[in-house]
């Protein structure tokens, strides 16, 4: 995989590029606003991906609050519960954690890890920030149109996602937010391509697919997902907004609505579920493969060791994604399709359980014998390894479809995926927003602060979340606002739930010092150097920190070795740069 | 040393609070303890993966933090620990998920002599219907869903008439017959969901779908939809006692049929017509 020639000083020298094919921007608005630097546009999609995050993090204070003291909150009506919740898991799942992890890392990582000075189409990544944004506009107007947003849950499954018992069904809430993920879905494919057209097209000269860092190919491997399986979820979107607009039936059998035979015939409810599923569950690993990529990255520099097993790492990422398209309909076993799917799909299922822990072994083995430094980014790594295991083992419950016949719409699967989607991959976020602040601000974040944050967020959300898998196995089913009184529930729950509400306000609070750390680090934070975690791969080589836009200087890295020359024995430092020929001599790096 | 430590009490936490909390399922009431115990292996399976993993993890980070002249191992890569790790995870795997599908293929198979009852969703409540003397259910449609033919029944189908209808109440079931539910919505999506029987299926208009059980024993079980289906999804409640067999057939004798609930005029005939 990784070999380097034995004589590496005397590799092909780097193109000449000349740095006229970018357009620099000539004004402030071109620069900053207009801007067509990746890294810009980077920060652009970060920025709006964690401010409508804020959103949903105060949706889920108030939903929370509803189940921790249900009927103290008189404004938390059942039609307020059903649009907080709906409108919290679909910011999270679509405009905070797809747009940060592709939009935001894809466009800052991507050219920079792989050597090159930019994105391939500038204009259409400019276009696709754009877009992006009005997608966010559309979805916080609908908290503002008559009816308000819509309570349909983030599933939006019909018949009820377009009826009027459902809170903004019959009013704007539904259009709004079906026309907003249709923009978003445009938005996407422009930056997609980007992404995906950058890796095979934009590499610096050595830079081979097997030497890329693995973080890149987390990213690739789910932009190539997202590019196939975000249409699956743009037709059901326009099919659900003929139904609903143009009195089609795509997903409309006949039925009464409230006593009143409605129009409708013919169409069906299971069809938007497989369509949405097909998208759906390869989300799960759009979200997941970057945090994989990452963490990988985390773990190897903050462990001064290379990934162990770089090969089956960038394979697992590969075969999970592939099988990820394989899998939708283990979230309706109990949806009344066809019984027998649920032996092909509970196999399919538990097959991706085997990639899926090789990456889990790797990631601590890399610690076996390693020289750990406890930085920020390490113990949100850490973390994430812990809340990952907890939460992908409890995909096992779910997968097996028999067992999560007793399960399934509990408040075990709400605990389940959000473990293993929501927390995990977050921290991987915060542990990569720490690693790599310095590089796009050129200061260290606090590490104080760091500390507090770190410590309050992992050890809170295990507290909101290993307890919530037992409520669901005591039978409280999701999306409820209020159990109330049901005779097999005890009293217990309801203290449970209470803690659990507790532990949610405080890891909310915890954000806000984040979010103060990410601006007073800007002005005071330690002066960090181009490359303060000595890491190996190209972002940190660069001439300049923050680096310009067109990232290199004069002349284009070139790539002698993988990414992952961490205490090569006999070398002077405990990292070799991927952009270092290295002694004459040389040392073969990677395996041989 | 502390982040170590924490990963270690993470461990013992979780164990500890596996084993002493209060929350487990409720007691079962119905034939499907085999998902009870594959649930119990996987958590046999997945607890000992987690613990493994998270406590080997918590000797690294005491055993190889960073020390002044502390330098890591070069070591790229390892087929022969790879392939057996492999081979371990296929096997754990392969060991919850065979009892798994076998325990699927009997939710799946219906026995020849299992009692069919209907059961109608609607916003917000539930309805049920079980065949008459003649053990047949009559064909339905929502089309015909009127204010006095709540459950859409087919008036034309002979089958029907001596349906046995309840509408918005509860149902009995005698203990130890095994029962497939025919599951139905006339509007949205709904799910009918009864804890301690362990099934549960979704109820989609347009189609009827089902799953069967055996009850096991008796009491009043609370019904719960388990599919959101609009603003009152939280309230839609519903209740199943499960009866001795003297007790079903009394709680029977009280019930009205179609065509009482259609055509009052003939309740002393269709009264007559009853078992």
């Amino acid at each position: 995989m990784v070999e380097v020639t034995p004589h590496a000083n005397n590799a092909v020298p780097a193109a000449e590029v000349a740095d006229v094919e970018l357009y620099h921007p000539k004004s402030w608005w071109t620069t900053y606003v207009f801007s067509q630097d990746a890294k810009v546009i980077a920060i652009q999609y970060s920025g709006t991906a964690i401010a409508i995050g804020m959103v949903a993090l105060v949706l889920s204070w108030l939903m929370r609050l509803q189940l921790g003291f249900p009927g103290t909150f008189d404004f938390i009506t059942p039609e307020a519960y059903y649009q907080f919740i709906t409108m919290h898991g679909m910011i999270m799942v679509i405009y905070l954690l797809t747009a940060l992890f592709l939009g935001g890392f894809g466009n800052y990582l991507i050219p920079l890890m792989v050597g090159a000075r930019d994105m391939v189409f500038p204009y259409a990544n400019m276009l696709s920030y754009w877009i992006y944004l009005l997608a966010v506009l559309v979805l916080i107007a609908s908290f503002f149109a008559p009816g308000g947003p819509t309570g349909a849950g983030w599933t939006l499954y019909p018949p009820q996602a377009i009826l009027s018992g459902t809170p903004g069904g019959q009013a704007w809430g539904i259009v709004l937010m079906l026309v907003s993920l249709i923009l978003f879905i445009i938005g996407f494919t422009m930056g997609g391509l980007n992404y995906v057209v950058t890796v095979l097209q934009g590499r610096a000269r050595g830079m081979t697919l097997m030497r890329m860092p693995l973080t890149v190919w987390g990213i690739f491997t789910a932009t190539v997902m997202a590019l196939l399986a975000f249409p699956a979820l743009f037709v059901a979107c326009v099919m659900m907004l003929f139904d609903r607009l143009l009195g089609t039936s795509f997903f409309m059998p006949a039925l009464v609505e409230l006593g009143q035979q409605l129009e409708y015939g013919g169409g069906s409810p299971i069809l938007f579920q497989h369509l949405f599923w097909f998208f759906g569950h390869p989300e799960v690993y759009i979200v997941a493969l970057p945090a994989f990529g990452i963490v990988s990255d985390l773990i190897s520099t903050h462990a001064r060791k290379n990934i162990f097993g770089y090969r089956m790492m960038v394979w697992a990422i590969v075969i999970i994604g592939a099988l990820s398209f394989v899998v939708w309909a283990h979230h309706m076993y109990v949806s009344g399709m066809h019984p027998w799917f649920g032996f092909f799909f509970a196999t399919t299922t538990l097959i991706i359980a085997v990639p899926t822990a090789l990456k889990v072994y790797n990631w601590v083995l890399t610690l076996w014998r390693g020289d750990i430094h406890l930085t920020l980014p390490m113990l949100f790594a850490l973390a994430f390894i812990v809340t990952f295991v907890n939460g992908g083992l409890t995909g096992l419950f779910l997968g097996n479809v028999v067992v999560d016949v007793p399960l399934s719409d509990t408040m075990f699967v709400v605990a389940h995926f959000h473990m293993v989607m929501g927390v995990a991959p977050i921290l991987v976020i915060f542990g990569a927003i720490y690693h790599w602040y310095p590089k796009i601000t050129g200061r260290m974040l606090n590490e104080a602060m760091g500390q507090f944050h770190f410590w309050v967020t992992f050890l809170g959300a295990y507290a909101i979340f290993f307890p919530m898998h037992y409520v669901g196995l005591v039978g409280v089913p999701r999306r409820y606002p209020d159990i109330g009184g049901t005779s097999f529930i005890p009293d217990s729950v309801h203290t449970l739930n209470a803690f659990i509400t507790v532990a949610a306000l405080v890891v909310g609070f915890a954000q806000l010092v984040f979010l103060f750390n990410l601006f007073w680090s800007l002005k005071f934070g330690r002066d960090a150097g181009g490359n303060p975690w000595r890491a190996t791969s190209l972002e940190w080589q660069t001439p300049t920190t923050p680096p310009p836009h067109g990232n290199w200087g004069d002349t284009l890295p070139v790539v002698y070795r993988w990414a992952y020359d961490y205490s090569v024995p006999g070398a002077p430092e405990d990292f070799i740069a991927q952009n270092d020929p290295g002694p004459q001599t040389g040392h073969v790096a990677g395996p041989a | 040393m502390a982040v170590a430590l924490v990963l270690v009490l993470i461990v013992a936490g979780s164990v500890l609070f596996h084993i002493l909390s209060p929350w487990w399922w409720t007691p079962i009431a119905s034939n499907w303890g085999y998902i009870d115990t594959t649930l119990v292996i996987t958590f046999w399976i997945t607890g000992v993966v987690f613990a493994a993993v998270v406590l080997f993890m918590a000797y690294c980070v005491f055993r190889f933090r960073h020390k002044e002249g502390r330098k890591a191992d070069y070591e790229p890569e390892s087929r022969k620990l790879e392939t057996w790790l492999t081979v371990a995870t296929a096997l754990g795997v392969a060991v919850m998920l065979a009892p798994g599908l076998f325990v699927w293929y009997q939710f799946v198979t219906v026995p020849d002599d299992a009692a069919e009852v209907e059961v109608v969703g609607q916003q917000w409540q539930w309805s049920f219907r079980l065949p008459g003397a003649d053990g047949k259910l009559g064909t339905s449609n929502s089309r015909l869903v009127s204010f006095d033919n709540p459950l859409g029944v087919n008036p034309d189908d002979p089958n029907g008439q001596d349906d046995v209808v309840v509408e918005a109440g509860d149902l009995h079931l005698p203990i130890g017959k095994p029962v497939k539910m025919l599951l139905r919505s006339i509007d949205v999506l709904h799910d009918f969901y009864v804890p301690e029987f362990r099934a549960k299926m979704d109820m989609v208009p347009g189609t009827v779908t089902y799953f069967w059980f055996t009850p096991t024993r008796t009491g009043t079980f609370d019904v719960l939809c388990a599919e959101l289906c609009g603003t009152g999804h939280g309230y839609m409640r519903g209740t199943v006692i499960i009866d001795t067999q003297e007790d079903y057939q009394v709680w029977l004798q009280e019930q009205s049929t179609f065509a009482q609930l259609t055509a009052p005029e003939q309740v002393s005939v269709a009264g007559d017509a009853r078992r």
